[in-house]
């Protein structure tokens, strides 16, 4: 079992826990998953690992409450445990060598951007970090992200923060302005992406995304992961989940986004109905 | 003076009908007048022939001949003696071109059912004995087996019982690999699975689930902390896909995720359990192996009207055990022979919605002895089906490879293992389908068996 040691909700919709796995900790690396099951007859749900202390043995999540799962996850608190939490998966995102990088985060995907803008920022790369949300209310990690960056830019499509715009607004007025990116990290919803991965190929910037797709054992043995980069069939949990964005394809990827949304909407109302009807959605 | 009969002792199976709407084991087992009945058809041939077939060895004559006389405990010790397995292994092995392949009562009339045989025995014994496993003296040393597949269970066995402590490294929540995640229900209860592996935890060795090797402990550093050898039985668990247009829709599973959903996630039942799946009316599984016939019977259960089996060249090529491609007729799968996949069509949104296929004809025999599939040129037709899975084959997992030093392996993936599983790396031994590619569960139990006698031999002789 795993426990939860710390929770603290984010916004309505994400919640980060600290669970107690020592040799993940131990391990992990920025861009690397884990994938956890809540109990017997739950299913395996991948998530990329928010933040790691390798002394106290914990491994961040940081999750939205998207599916019936991940709403049953909120619902559980510090002291209780999950049964199952594998890592650390996938491959590392190679940081070493940059000088100015633009590490850019989309709603849910600021969480795993903060430690690849950490690890940057403590190799003493030059860090701008352009993160974007829908509104105010949903920003998460600002001060966290502050730490670790040189400069940060906080988006919000509403403009309710006084800025805005989307994340890639920002990010084309840097470039424009005359700021010399070797290297920018995107990492959000499927779109987001792509947009980041169009506007930089324009400018001829090195990009890389984290997919984020619906896989079963993250060891390379189900396949349901295949994402198409380059024209190849890849796998995200072994040969990802980092890849280059400029070569994947979004528009693939996010039908097969699309591939268990009935039964998921079946599996919320099963719970619904199971919990009693406690949900906060 | 032996049974005569020309036919088996016919076993009683749950109707087709029936079965193909539910996971309930589709045999049914003999019962001990029926068992007796079938030993008494052995010849107790001298040279015994079937037990060359074996790759385990078992004392084949000498179990049945124990039947026979209705001393069914004795009869399953014979068969403890050497495999580890044999509620599995009467289920799940391949009789027909192993045991029962060399059985003298073959030549004119049916083989000795050695592997319904087995299967009784084994069943008996859950039924009748309350097990006492007590555990063995220590010897002092430590194995990592990685991997809690048919080889590495067999292998963590034996070593159990002559003193080692021995810690299984599994990837998954639960050990048991292909026999938990790949096989279903209906044809190995995973009930049966769970209590082999019991009785191994019994014996001593200890189960680590969610460990993937090569990611939280490489080779080496299970070597460094205080194991003196590794066993690697990761099995093969990378799928193959055809690489053909529209594999990547929706709809499309290789049959490994197909039926991993389905025997490891419970997704028959869902919404009680969390996994979803998807199974269109009419689902198309392209191969012609045991996983294949396992994919079909399986998307048959959950509702699907038409299920089809593609397979590029004729029945008599087809890699599957007899009874299961007998099973899945008996339960309306429907056979394409000769027929290959050229693309799969989709829909606007992405979704499956046909599969372009080509008639083929057999030509002359190719490198493995099999007369090679050759395209019928303007057959093309289409294949109405929104769900295709794809079940041509896996090849070992490179995790290790890649982050072993010194494991010398194949270009295809394969670690490079003599037949008692030594590899390039001073106490590194592997077997299963991580040496061979996918094979079968009885070939791996061989090899587990092979190297932990080959483990034990390598620890007395360095004197770690």
């Amino acid at each position: 079992m795993y426990k939860i040691v710390k929770k603290r909700v984010l916004n309505e919709q994400v919640k980060l826990m600290e669970i107690e796995a020592p040799l993940i900790a131990k391990k992990a690396q920025p861009g690397q998953f884990i994938i956890f099951r809540i109990n017997e007859t739950g299913e395996r749900i991948p998530l990329t690992i928010a933040g790691y202390d390798r002394t106290r043995g914990t491994v961040t999540i940081i999750f939205q409450e998207v599916g019936a799962t991940t709403k049953q996850l909120g619902q559980m608190n510090e002291g209780d445990a999950l049964l199952d939490f594998v890592g650390p998966l996938g491959l590392a995102t190679h940081l070493d060598g940059y000088k100015k990088v633009a590490v850019i985060g989309g709603g849910l995907g600021t969480a795993i951007a903060y430690p690849q803008a950490k690890a940057l920022f403590e190799k003493g790369a030059c860090v701008h970090s352009i993160v974007g949300f829908r509104n105010k209310d949903l920003v998460i990690l600002e001060d966290e992200m502050k730490a670790v960056s040189n400069e940060l830019f906080v988006m919000t499509d509403d403009g309710s923060n006084g800025n805005q715009g989307f994340v890639t607004t920002a990010l084309e007025k840097q470039i424009e302005k005359g700021e010399n990116y070797d290297l920018v990290i995107a990492i959000g919803p499927l779109v987001m992406m792509k947009a980041v991965s169009e506007l930089t190929k324009k400018y001829g910037i090195k990009t890389i995304v984290s997919m984020n797709p619906v896989m079963i054992d993250g060891t390379g043995m189900c396949g349901g992961c295949r994402v198409t980069v380059g024209g190849e069939t890849k796998f995200a949990c072994v040969d990802g989940p980092d890849f280059d964005g400029h070569l994947v394809d979004f528009d693939a990827a996010i039908r097969r986004q699309g591939m268990y949304k009935k039964q998921e909407r079946e599996s919320a109302e099963h719970k619904c109905r199971m919990l009693g009807g406690i949900q906060n959605a | 003076m032996p049974n005569m009969s020309l036919k088996k002792v016919a076993i009683p199976e749950q109707e087709p009908n029936i079965r193909n709407k539910n996971f309930k084991e589709v045999s049914l087992g003999y019962t001990e007048e029926m068992a007796i009945e079938e030993a008494n058809r052995c010849l107790r041939c001298k040279h015994k022939p079937c037990m060359g077939g074996c790759p385990v060895n078992v004392k084949i004559p000498d179990f049945i001949a124990l039947v026979a006389e209705g001393k069914f405990l004795d009869a399953y010790r014979k068969i403890k003696e050497t495999s580890a397995l044999p509620a599995v292994c009467g289920r799940v092995c391949p009789q027909e071109s192993q045991c029962e392949k060399q059985c003298v009562r073959g030549v004119k009339g049916e083989s000795v059912a050695i592997g319904r045989l087995e299967r009784f025995c084994a069943d008996w014994y859950m039924k009748n004995v309350e097990e006492k496993i007590e555990v063995p003296m220590s010897n002092g040393h430590k194995v990592a087996v990685v991997g809690g597949g048919p080889a590495g269970l067999t292998c963590a066995g034996d070593l159990a019982k002559m003193g080692y402590k021995v810690t299984i490294f599994e990837a998954f929540h639960t050990a048991g690999g292909v026999l938990m995640y790949g096989i279903p229900e209906f044809r190995l209860p995973k009930d049966i699975v769970r209590k082999e592996i019991d009785n191994l935890k019994a014996l001593g060795v200890e189960i680590e689930t969610n460990m993937v090797i090569g990611k939280i402990f490489s080779v080496d550093e299970l070597l460094d902390n205080g194991f003196d050898a590794v066993f690697i039985g990761s099995g093969a668990g990378l799928p193959s896909f055809m690489k053909i247009e529209g594999e990547n829709l929706n709809g499309v599973y290789s049959a490994n995720e197909f039926l991993t959903r389905i025997n490891l996630m419970k997704a028959y039942d869902f919404p009680n359990n969390d996994t979803p799946i998807f199974v269109g009316k009419n689902v198309a599984v392209v191969g012609g192996g045991n996983v294949a016939m396992d994919a079909a019977r399986c998307a048959k259960r959950l509702g699907a009207e038409n299920v089809y089996i593609v397979y590029r060249r004729s029945e008599e090529e087809m890699p599957a055990r007899l009874e299961e491609v007998h099973h899945a007729k008996e339960e309306g799968i429907i056979f394409k022979m000769l027929t290959n996949p050229n693309k799969i069509l989709g829909t606007d949104d992405g979704w499956v919605s046909g599969m372009e296929c080509i008639k083929m004809e057999l030509g002359g025999a190719d490198e493995t002895g099999r007369r090679r599939p050759v395209r019928i040129k303007g057959s093309e037709f289409i294949l109405d089906v929104e769900t295709v899975i794809i079940a041509i084959g896996q090849s070992p997992n490179p995790l290790i490879k890649n982050t072993t030093e010194g494991l010398k392996t194949e270009p295809w993936g394969g670690i490079v293992a003599g037949a008692s599983g030594v590899t390039s790396k001073q106490g590194v031994f592997a077997g299963g389908d991580a040496v061979t590619g996918a094979a079968t569960v009885i070939l791996a139990m061989g090899a587990g068996k092979k190297a932990a006698e080959a483990i034990d031999k390598y620890i007395k002789e360095n004197k770690i």
